[in-house]
This record gives structure tokens, C-alpha cells and sequence, in this order.
């Protein structure tokens, strides 16, 4: 058996051993990178020499008899929007393509700190913005269960890379569903924390207060190891929640006696494919057996969620993506060719006696921004950044961005109701599994759909786990959704990690 | 009031709080380093950034506020002001919109001078924002180039928007030194407006009252780029003039023609008419996601209050009081600054007497410092060193216009009083030396010890100046003193 099949915290074992060597591991996941990736395309950027260098200062300091952090020589790779020193961070888009970092974002920072070695970048949705990784600038994640198929989105690749057994552990963002939506279609584990547990300083910002780091990896255990790695208080981010990071890693085994999972009856309407549908509530089943109860309840709110997100994080985006504006850093048009352009449409213009339209025409600042923008930037993100721009101008604010946020406090409230009724709420993750590559691509507001059942979480701040629970009858994957309280991320892994103990869904390995 | 309209002014001032570090960053936010020395990832704008915020900026914003009378918001949060601008590295300036941390206050002004009744001046609103950086053109030799520093870039400013309660350009001025008299003695800002630590937006228009009654008001205009306060007051009398001879010729009231900005051309002494579109920016202010809103607890307040000390307007008072001084001195030396003033009370309690010790700072220091171009903390005439002028004075020694010689001797050559009296040679004369002289000179004029025994006691001036010819160091009063003493027993 390859060292790619092990799990994060089998490989720990071994590596805390001696048994095995971060070298031996690297050199396999490398391996298993050269000979599959071709057709998953799951990294943007991974350097293998680079990785080696890290692993072997972590075994010679562990050889030397060295303390070594938690993570002690696993690999990890990471999506393409979080910022590491000197080294390329492009979100996926032609408009940061040769963007160098000159920082480390906290998490990286955090990782390094526990030893974990850097495989590599992982594709995504071109700043995180889509639900199927199509949107990627360097071109699309093919799902390692079907080819053919989108592996989910934004952290597509990130998804992909742990299904497809290039990484046993990955960092994905998650701002409606991102981490969430991918593991359930690419059939792994993805922890959306709560917002605020982990740090988003140096994660390039989409939608500021719905973005949040997490762990994508192949069981709950081994998502457990990589959030007790990067979550905690970062006084860097305002945004952060200051509480004790329990060790996760350590409480997971400790089974949830009397569980009350809730089921929301709005997660059960038109559209939930059937085999989707069975799969879930053949999960229920398991966790009745395993002494847990279940109980209906209603989210009257939760059929707001798509619209409302669709609001506010673009109005978010509108802002926080002002800054590729071709003058700092970043894609910049060929400003001599514009001038030559320019002066040539002014004199065409006045030759044709249109003084008035010449008036009108861009300097050459406001052209290179609108120049450097429109070649920058993929259609969706413009989309996006037309809808927040819109949303938020002088008129509008109050029905659109106003309202938003009113309805997202009613979600909120929602969530608050619920919890306090069950411990946690249980239910299907997509409508569908995996869908087609470019099935959805020219009806954006169908692919604003996937998020349907993942929106809520981020509007409302809590955290979300999604581990397989099923298989279509054409083998791919589906996934269960569990929903917590803000900042009961150990519950969620202890009860995912209950199911996984009983089942093997999560152990299925794509026929690549 | 001459003019045939009233003038109304609303003065919006940026102030650059004096913190050691960027509203939002760490950043230092000294003046004058090399360009983009004083920045980073986050007051840069580098993607993945966050800003947190600087409480010792949001304290000295609110010491100001608190100092302006206005009420603190117990819940205040920040904004982002949409717009592009290659000094603008966001995208969006950070800024409050909606809610501001403190609101409805007011300042006193008033002038010594007595051109304008004491007045208070409303306060709308203050509130804190970031800096944008430094955008330099070089045109030149046909060149276009730009370029940007962003030193400057996330530096606290405290927004002071008054409410258009200012009557004339001289009352603008008056609120401007009050404010700038305040900020100092708060120690919040050094004010320095060569250094941009203080900018003032004007609006401005009249009103006009017409023969039947009615009040034509003008339209609004905004004045731009005045960079002293003394172009403050020539751009807004200037305006005011404008503003009415245009009514005059198009008789365009409010509201007919959209706010204009206008910029203050201080070589021309005129404003003129800036560029700008049509249409009104859209800012799109939405609150920053990325920052936490602020609670502010009522003893937090309380304590910022207890922190202020003396104020200007209180000080005045009690100089006043304390040291028995007219309004107009105690004005000027407050107005002068903490320091001065502190040598002035220094100076009052060893002479025990404040009359004297604020003419001495008003007239003859003050005009040292100007000669000099110096201020009192630099000034080099040691406090012990002008006591011990006074007090010769004060033991008759020789007079005050002696002692401003001599005053003007220390001042040039750093030497001590009695070194510079040496250096002017100026001894003191002896009692019975003037005894001797009077009795000499009295008998010599026979016909004025006669006047004065009349009555004429005046007549013995005549007389100093024939003493002084005999020995120059004569103390005039005292010797006068002694040749009435020396006729009365004739």
C-alpha cells in the first residue's frame, strides 16, 4: 500500500515513529501528483524540491531527537488565495498571475510553526467566486470520480487534490459553501469553522464577513489535527474570535451520548434529487442506531439564504476587489498601446467634427483602470463586482444592501432558534452530486443554486462539516451536512467522526 | 458691517492626530521620511490585509471631541468610502459615515478687540478616518510621469465639521486659532499646516437682504487648497465679495446651481473653479467588514474628561483672575502656548507682580521671539534672568526703558543681567552720590526749586536730564524722588 492511501493521522503515527520519514512521504505524494494530476488538475503550482527540503530539516531535527510540532512533516497543500512570503498567490486569476506576496499570512505562518511541509497550490474559482471551479483563469478541476465532472467550488482543487490522493490534508475558503460543497461532491471531509475561528489575515479577502479558513481532509480525525493547527485568536484580524482552541485532535474519540440532530423540513423540498435524498436520510438511520435521535424542525428563513448572500457578498466583493486596479500591483494593461489607442479615437472623433464625444472620452488613468479590469478579471467576478456596485449605489442601498443585512440577522435568528432545540442540525450538503463540466456554465443564476444549502452557515457565522454518507448510482460521492452552535467545532468532529467510525463511505477511493 | 450682505461659513478642518502609529497599522507616521519608507502589507493594501484599529488614535480623537463639548456615541462603527484614486491603495478610504463617534458640540470664540460679540460656534460632527498617500506629478520637459507615496497612507485624521455658524472672515479666523489653541494644549495634533498636519475646507455664501425685505441667498461654494489661516480669511472675504457681485449680474440664489468647489489661488489672491464632473461622486459607504464596531462605556468618558486638563478658555480666566491682567494679555499669552504660559507665571509669582511680568511677555519677549524667529522654549533669556532685571527695577535701580536696553543687551549677547548691565555700564548710583547731585543741580536752578515749591512738582522733570548729562547712570525717578524730598526742607 502506497503512503498516500494512509490517513493524516496514520502517517502522524508513523512519522512520530520513526517508522516512516517526512522525505519517504513527500517523495510518494510527489509521485502520486506526477502520475495523476495530469488529469485532475488539482494544483496550479506544486514544487516537489521545495517540499523535500522542508521534510528532510523536519526528520534531521526529529533524527537529532528535535522537538517537532503537531503536524510534524505531513504535507499539506493549500488554496491559491492565501498570501506566503516571496512565493506566487494568483486566486486563480489572470489579474494576480505573477502576484508576489511580500508576507505570511497568520495560518501559514501557523503551519510552518507546527511542521507542516508545503506540497503546493490548489485551483479554485477565480477569487474564490463559483460553486464548480470552471471559473478558474488557468483553466478547470476535472472531480476524481468522474472526469468529466466539476469537483465543486471554490476549494475544487483543494477538494480534489485529498479525494484524489494527492494531499492528505488541504486548506480551502469556504464563503457560501465553498469547503463544504467540494467534499460533499468529491466525497471527502471539509470543515467550514465558525467565523472568526481561524484567521483570515493574509487570506485574500472576497466577501470579508463571510470568508473563512478551513480544513478539507479525508476523515473528520485528520480534519480535527488540521483545525486544532491553524484555528485561534490573531490580533492582526479584528474579526477573530479570542476563545481557547480546544485540542480536537484529542477529544474526538469521545462519543456524543443522547445526540439530537435536527432536520430541517425546508431541506427536504422540490429540487433534492432522490438519490441525494436517500443517501441522507440513510444517515440518519446510522446515527439513530448509533443512540442518536432526530427531530424535525423549520428554518422559515433559510429560502432567503441564496438571495440574501448573493447581495451582500457581492457588495463585499465590489470593495475588496477595487484594488486590482493595475496601479500597485498586479495585471496591468499595455499602457502604450492604449495611449496609441486613445489618441487615435480622439482624433478620429475630432476629425469628424464630434468634439463632444471626445469630451467624453476616458484620460488615460481612468482608461488604464477600466483597461486593466476588463482584461484582469473573468466574466463571473465581473458579474459579481456589477451586482455589489449596483447594490450599493446611492438609491439602491436601502432595498438591496440594507434589506440583506436584515435578513441575515432572521437567518441568524433562525439558527438560534434551532440550537436551541437540537445539538445539531443534520441534512444533504448540494441538491445533486457532481455535475458535468460547462452544464451549468452559461446560467449563472442556476449555479448560484448550489449553495442552496450551505449559504445560511456563512450569513449566520457558524460552522459546518460535510463527510461522505453515499454514493450515486454512478459512483459519485454525496454528502452529509452537520451544522453547529458558533464554536462547536468539536462537536461536529466528534459526530462525524461517530459516523465514520461506523460506516466506510469516506474510505472509497476514486478509480483513477 | 459695511457690506451690504452677511457672509455665512461653515469650516470643515482635517486634523492629523499626533500617534506613533497608523490608524490601522503599526506604521510610523513621522513627516518628511523617503518616499514609501513608513508603510506595509496593510496600510499598502496588499491583498489578504486586515486593519485593526489604533485605540491610543480613537482616544485622542475622543479627547478632542470631549474638549469640543460634543456627546461620544456609546456604539460607533467604521465605513468604507468607495472611490478610485492611484494614492488611494484600497480602493476605499476607511472613514465613519452614518454614525460618528462624537457629534452636536460647539466651540467659544471671541476677540479681545472687541470686532465681534462672543459667540458659540456648533460642532456637527467629529469624526476619524485614514489618510490617503501622496500622488506627485512631473510634467516636466514634456514627461508625464507620476508618482506615489504612500508614507502618508492610513494616517489618522479627526474630520471637524462645524456647523455655518461664522459670520465673517474674521470670525473664521478667530474659530480656527481657537481650535488650533485647543488641539495643541490637548497635545492631539501638532497642527503644523506646512506639513498638512491641518487642512481647511471652507463653505461659504450670503445673504443678501433685499430692499422689500427678502433674503437672496447665494449658492454654496467650497473653497479648496488654503494653506494658512491667514488664507483662510483673504479667500473667504474674497468669496464673500464674488459671490455677491455674480448675484448681482445672474441673481442665482440656492439651490439654482449645484455646490461648486472652488480652489484658493494664494498668488493671485482669488478662488477659482475647479475642475470637476457633472454628475456627484456615489461613495457607496457600506460599513467595513473587516473592522469590529466600537463600544464606548460612559467611565471611559469619564476618564478621557478627568485627562483633559486646563483647557484655553478656562486658563484665560484664570490668569486673569490671579494675576489681576487684562483679557487682551491674558489672551495673547495663552494664545501663545503652554510653554509661554508657563514662564509667564513663572516669571508673575517671582516678581509678585502680574501686571508688570505680562507687559514684559506681551510686548518685550514677544518681540524677542519674532526678531529672533525663535520660540520661548528656545528663547535665551533664562526666567531667574529677566526676575532679576524686574527686581531692579522694581528696587529702582534704574527705570523700564533702561531695563529694555539692557533687556535687548541679554537678548544679543546670552550674557546674564548683570553681566549685560556691566557690559552697558551702567553702575548703580550711590544715595548719597544722588543727594550730593541734587543738592548740586537744585542749586544751580533756583528759579525751578522755586516752581516746585509753588506747587509745580512737575517743574523737577526739567532737571533729570541736566543729572544725566553729570553722570548717565542716574535712576531718573529716584533722583527726582530725592530733589523734591531736598525742596521740601528748603
Amino acid at each position: 500500500m502506497s503512503l498516500t492511501d494512509c490517513t493524516a493521522a496514520e502517517l502522524l503515527a508513523d512519522l512520530n515513529a520513526r517508522r516512516v520519514s517526512s522525505v519517504e512521504v513527500v517523495k510518494d505524494f510527489s509521485a502520486r501528483i506526477e502520475r495523476v494530476d495530469s488529469k485532475v488538475k488539482a494544483f496550479l503550482r506544486y514544487d516537489g524540491d521545495a517540499a523535500l527540503k522542508q521534510a528532510k530539516a523536519i526528520d534531521d531535527r526529529r533524527a537529532r531527537g528535535g522537538s517537532v510540532g503537531l503536524l510534524g512533516g505531513l504535507p499539506v497543500a493549500v488554496k491559491d488565495l492565501i498570501c506566503a512570503r516571496g512565493e506566487l498567490t494568483t486566486c486563480a486569476s489572470k489579474m494576480l498571475a505573477n502576484f508576489r506576496a511580500p508576507y505570511d499570512a497568520t495560518i501559514v505562518e501557523k503551519l510552518r510553526a507546527v511542521d507542516a511541509v508545503f506540497l503546493g497550490r490548489t485551483n479554485m474559482d477565480e477569487f474564490a467566486m463559483g460553486g464548480s471551479n470552471e471559473n478558474s483563469a488557468f483553466g478547470p478541476t476535472h472531480n476524481p470520480w468522474n472526469l468529466n465532472c466539476i469537483p465543486g467550488g471554490s476549494s475544487g482543487g483543494a477538494a480534489a487534490a485529498v479525494a484524489a490522493r494527492m494531499a492528505t490534508l488541504s486548506i480551502g475558503t469556504d464563503t457560501g459553501g465553498s469547503i463544504r460543497q467540494p467534499a460533499g461532491l468529491c466525497g471527502v471531509t471539509g470543515l467550514k469553522p465558525t467565523y472568526g475561528r481561524v484567521s483570515r489575515y493574509g487570506l485574500v479577502a472576497f466577501a470579508s464577513s463571510l470568508d473563512q479558513i478551513g480544513p478539507l481532509a479525508r476523515t473528520a480525525e485528520d480534519a480535527a489535527l488540521l483545525l486544532e493547527a491553524i484555528a485561534g485568536h490573531d490580533p492582526r484580524d479584528s474579526t477573530s474570535v479570542d476563545a481557547p482552541v480546544p485540542k480536537y485532535s484529542q477529544t474526538i474519540n469521545q462519543p456524543l451520548a443522547g445526540l439530537k440532530l435536527g432536520l430541517v423540513r425546508e431541506h427536504f423540498g422540490p429540487g433534492l434529487d432522490s438519490e441525494v435524498e436517500a443517501a441522507v436520510r440513510e444517515a440518519f438511520k446510522v446515527y439513530q442506531s448509533l443512540g442518536a435521535t432526530v427531530k424535525e424542525l423549520s428554518m422559515p428563513h433559510a429560502k432567503y439564504g441564496v438571495a440574501t448572500y448573493y447581495v451582500i457578498a457581492p457588495c463585499e466583493a465590489s470593495s475588496n476587489l477595487a484594488r486590482y486596479d493595475g496601479v500597485h500591483y498586479g495585471y496591468r494593461t499595455d499602457v502604450a498601446k492604449m495611449n496609441d489607442r486613445l489618441a487615435e479615437e480622439a482624433k478620429s472623433m475630432s476629425a469628424a467634427g464630434h468634439s463632444a464625444a471626445v469630451d467624453q472620452l476616458d484620460n488615460s488613468l481612468v482608461r488604464m483602470y477600466r483597461q486593466s479590469r476588463a482584461e484582469g478579471f473573468g466574466a463571473e467576478v465581473k458579474r459579481r463586482i456589477m451586482l455589489g456596485t449596483y447594490a450599493l449605489s446611492a438609491g439602491y442601498y436601502d432595498a438591496y444592501y440594507l434589506k440583506a443585512l436584515k435578513v441575515r440577522r432572521l437567518i441568524r435568528g433562525d439558527y438560534d432558534a434551532a440550537f436551541k432545540q437540537v445539538d445539531l442540525i443534520a441534512g444533504p450538503v448540494t441538491t445533486t452530486p457532481a455535475f458535468k463540466i460547462g452544464e451549468k456554465m452559461g446560467d449563472p443564476l442556476s449555479m448560484y443554486l448550489v449553495d442552496l444549502y450551505t449559504v445560511s452557515a456563512n450569513l449566520a457565522g457558524v460552522g459546518g462539516i460535510v463527510f461522505p454518507c453515499g454514493f450515486s448510482r454512478s459512483n459519485l460521492p454525496i454528502g452529509l451536512q452537520l451544522q453547529a452552535p458558533p464554536l462547536a467545532e468539536e462537536r461536529l468532529l466528534r459526530a462525524a467522526h461517530m459516523f465514520q467510525k461506523a460506516t466506510d463511505w469516506h474510505t472509497r477511493k476514486p478509480p483513477l | 458691517m459695511s457690506e451690504p450682505y452677511t457672509t455665512i461659513i461653515g469650516l470643515e478642518v482635517h486634523v492629523q492626530l499626533q500617534t506613533h502609529t497608523k490608524l490601522f497599522c503599526g506604521c510610523s507616521t513621522k513627516f518628511g521620511a523617503a518616499p514609501n519608507t513608513q508603510t506595509c502589507p496593510v496600510c499598502i493594501g496588499m491583498p489578504g490585509t486586515l486593519p485593526v484599529m489604533n485605540c491610543e488614535a480613537f482616544e485622542l480623537g475622543m479627547k478632542t471631541a470631549i474638549a469640543l463639548n460634543c456627546n461620544i456615541a456609546p456604539f460607533t462603527k467604521w465605513d468604507r468610502k468607495n472611490y478610485y484614486y492611484p494614492d488611494l491603495p484600497k480602493g476605499y478610504q476607511i472613514s465613519q459615515y452614518d454614525l460618528p463617534f462624537s457629534f452636536d458640540g460647539y466651540l467659544e470664540i471671541s476677540d479681545s478687540k472687541e470686532r465681534f460679540e462672543p459667540k458659540r460656534i456648533g460642532i456637527i460632527r467629529a469624526h476619524l478616518e485614514e489618510d490617503a498617500g501622496k500622488s506627485m506629478h512631473d510634467e516636466a520637459h514634456g514627461k508625464a510621469d507620476s508618482r506615489i507615496d504612500l508614507n502618508r497612507t492610513g494616517t489618522p485624521l479627526l474630520e471637524i465639521v462645524s456647523q455655518p455658524d461664522m459670520r465673517s472672515a474674521l470670525e473664521a479666523r478667530a474659530y480656527l486659532n481657537e481650535l488650533k489653541l485647543l488641539l495643541t494644549y490637548l497635545g492631539v495634533s501638532d497642527c503644523n499646516m506646512q506639513e498638512g498636519s491641518l487642512r481647511v475646507d471652507a463653505n461659504v455664501n450670503v445673504h443678501i437682504e433685499r430692499p422689500d425685505g427678502h433674503v437672496a441667498k447665494t449658492p454654496i461654494v467650497e473653497i479648496k487648497n488654503m494653506n494658512s489661516f491667514r488664507a483662510v480669511e483673504k479667500a473667504l472675504a474674497f468669496e464673500a465679495q464674488r459671490q455677491y457681485e455674480a448675484w448681482q449680474e445672474d441673481g442665482l440664489v440656492i439651490g439654482q446651481r449645484p455646490k461648486q468647489t472652488r480652489g484658493w489661488d494664494d498668488q493671485a489672491n482669488v478662488t477659482r473653479p475647479q475642475r470637476h464632473k457633472e454628475e456627484s461622486s456615489d461613495y457607496r459607504y457600506f460599513p467595513d467588514p473587516d473592522l469590529v464596531p466600537v463600544t464606548v462605556v460612559q467611565e471611559k468618558i469619564d476618564a478621557v474628561r478627568e485627562s483633559l486638563g486646563e483647557l484655553p478658555a478656562d486658563l484665560r480666566k484664570r490668569l486673569e483672575a490671579t494675576y489681576i491682567i487684562s483679557a487682551y494679555d491674558s489672551e495673547v499669552i495663552v494664545n501663545q502656548g503652554l510653554p509661554f504660559v508657563s514662564y509667564f507665571t513663572q516669571l508673575a509669582d517671582a516678581v509678585k507682580d502680574g501686571k508688570t511680568a505680562a507687559n514684559w511677555m506681551t510686548q518685550d519677549v514677544l518681540r524677542m521671539m519674532n526678531e529672533c524667529g525663535t520660540t520661548i522654549e528656545k528663547f535665551s533669556v533664562p526666567i531667574g534672568e529677566l526676575v532679576d532685571l524686574i527686581r531692579r527695577v522694581q528696587a529702582g535701580d534704574f527705570n523700564t526703558s533702561r531695563a529694555r536696553e539692557v533687556f535687548t543687551e541679554m537678548v544679543a549677547s546670552g550674557k546674564s543681567t548683570a553681566e549685560s548691565i556691566a557690559a552697558l555700564g551702567i553702575i548703580k548710583v550711590d544715595e548719597s552720590e544722588l543727594y550730593a547731585l541734587a543738592g548740586e543741580v537744585l542749586a544751580a536752578n533756583l528759579k525751578i526749586v522755586d516752581d516746585i515749591k509753588s506747587g509745580k512738582s512737575q517743574a523737577a522733570g526739567s532737571l533729570i536730564g541736566q543729572a544725566k548729562k553729570k553722570n548717565p547712570n542716574v535712576n531718573p525717578n529716584r533722583f527726582r524722588e530725592i530733589c523734591l524730598e531736598l525742596v521740601g526742607k528748603m
